[in-house]
């Protein structure tokens, strides 16, 4: 089981749930994760990938407490980890 | 009767309602999705059909990316689909349209890939659930249920005239479209840079009527395309008026030729041309001083007007500001509400809008201090 943390301004795409238990193995990949998401909450998981599948640019996503970007991103296994979701500092 | 204004912003997107077009209540910015997000997304394209009273906004979030939100009850409820209404074929070669794009070239081929980056016109068609949406990359896609789901235009895609297409400022992107009432077939676009296009097909192809426009931004002065045109409309005498990164143009029929018809007006440069829903040959442009100098003539906000197909001009309506002004209109910041005495409308950089009755010719200020205005449109109301 992986455990999802989101972030308040998407929290009503799940039920206003913040946390989201996805049945997957220790090993899966945070990519496999968020097709996890998507076949459940199709409108929560295109907040974070573009339809190529890309995580959006303003979208950061930690694994334990490393960003996946400097991990190896989509790829990156799990691992038993916390997968929290936060919108990066941007805007004016 | 009412009106009900929609303004998109680049933060945010609001709503102002009135029973004259004199004094205003406006509210926002809304919320469009429940935990409000949306609110200070930008809102490039709003459209409200007249005969049904449905609205589409698209929201662009800086974090969560592009969507349609619709409304049914006149803007105070709106529902999103879950699945993206609009989302590129992923077997599509990718195509860098942008100068940011260009240089992505450098990166990894996993990371080069056609992706919806902004809606920036969505139109009502004439048939039962038609929408049509402009979007950044340069694309055109096409509902047939009101706006749940696009369609995306292989055909324009695949226009020969493509390699000619790139990014102006604002962004690769088809954003101006104009159906036909008469003729559900016709439809005409324009994008920045790239030219205007019409279907007689419904979509299936697409031919380039830009011929006559001249440009001084390139070394050929009458290119077969490529053009920065800013926004095209139809007169209600079938007048085509087009606003490009120059002159305004005309033509009876955009295949046969445009003629630049700027000659009274105070400069050539600007963004919004706006056609009266009834009067032949009747519209509305707001100057710019020059493509260089991007502020109003003599630092004054103005409206400009004519009633013969843009042989003349004249500044139109009294009620605007007299002291300097420094906010343009962008191109789709200005509208009619389509009434048999209809309401014109224009929103600026400056977050300002204003509202005039054609018969009353004064501007009421609708809203002021708003962020900078990006989209303007307006529906009669019960």
């Amino acid at each position: 089981m992986v455990e999802v943390k989101l972030p308040a301004a998407l929290a009503s795409e799940c039920g206003g749930e913040r946390r989201l238990a996805v049945d997957l193995p220790p090993e899966a990949t945070l990519g496999e994760v968020l097709d996890a998401v998507e076949a459940a909450h199709p409108r929560l998981a295109r907040r974070l990938r573009d339809e190529s599948g890309r995580l959006r640019r303003y979208v950061n996503v930690y694994i334990g407490e490393e960003e996946s970007r400097r991990l190896q991103g989509l790829a990156t296994p799990v691992e038993g980890r916390e997968v929290q979701i936060l919108p990066s500092i941007a805007g004016g | 009767m009412a009106y009900l204004v929609l303004i998109g912003t680049r933060k945010g997107f609001f709503t102002a309602t009135s029973d004259d077009r004199a004094a205003w209540v406006l509210k926002g910015p809304h919320g469009l999705d429940p935990d409000g997000f949306t609110a200070v997304a930008e809102i490039y394209a709003a459209a409200a059909d007249p005969a049904t009273g449905q609205i589409l906004v698209a929201a662009d979030s800086p974090h969560f990316g592009t969507s349609v939100w619709r409304s049914d009850d006149l803007a105070a409820t709106w529902h999103e689909p879950d699945r993206a209404p609009m989302a590129f074929p992923q077997d599509l070669p990718y195509r860098p349209l942008d100068f940011s794009d260009t240089a992505g070239l450098d990166q990894p081929e996993s990371d080069q890939a056609n992706t919806v980056k902004r809606v920036w016109q969505l139109a009502f068609g004439p048939q039962e659930g038609r929408v049509w949406a402009g979007v950044e990359p340069t694309s055109l896609w096409r509902s047939d249920d009101g706006g749940r789901t696009f369609a995306f235009n292989r055909s324009l895609w695949d226009h020969p005239q493509h390699t000619t297409w790139a990014s102006g400022g604002g962004g690769p992107a088809v954003h101006t479209i104009v159906t036909d009432p008469d003729e559900p077939a016709h439809v005409m676009i324009a994008m920045s840079s790239g030219g205007i296009y019409e279907t007689r097909d419904d979509g299936d192809t697409w031919t380039g009527v830009t011929k006559g426009i001249t440009v001084d931004y390139g070394p050929d002065p009458e290119p077969e395309s490529g053009h920065c045109i800013h926004k095209v409309a139809r007169t209600a005498d079938g007048t085509w008026l087009a606003q490009s990164h120059g002159p305004v143009w005309r033509t009876a029929r955009p295949g046969t030729g445009w003629t630049n018809v700027s000659g009274t007006l105070p400069s050539e440069f600007g963004f919004a041309v706006v056609a009266h829903p009834t009067a032949p040959g009747t519209a509305m442009v707001w100057p710019v001083q020059a493509a260089m100098d991007r502020f109003p003539p003599d630092r004054r906000i103005s409206a400009w007007r004519t009633g013969d197909g843009g042989g003349t001009w004249a500044p139109w309506g009294t009620g605007l500001p007299t002291e300097p002004y420094f906010g343009n209109v962008m191109r789709d910041g200005a509208c009619t509400d389509g009434a048999a005495d209809p309401g014109w409308y224009f929103g600026t950089r400056c977050g300002d809008v204003w509202a005039a009755g054609d018969a009353e010719g004064r501007w009421h200020q609708v809203a002021a201090h708003l962020p900078d205005v990006l989209c303007v449109r307006a529906i009669e109301v019960p």
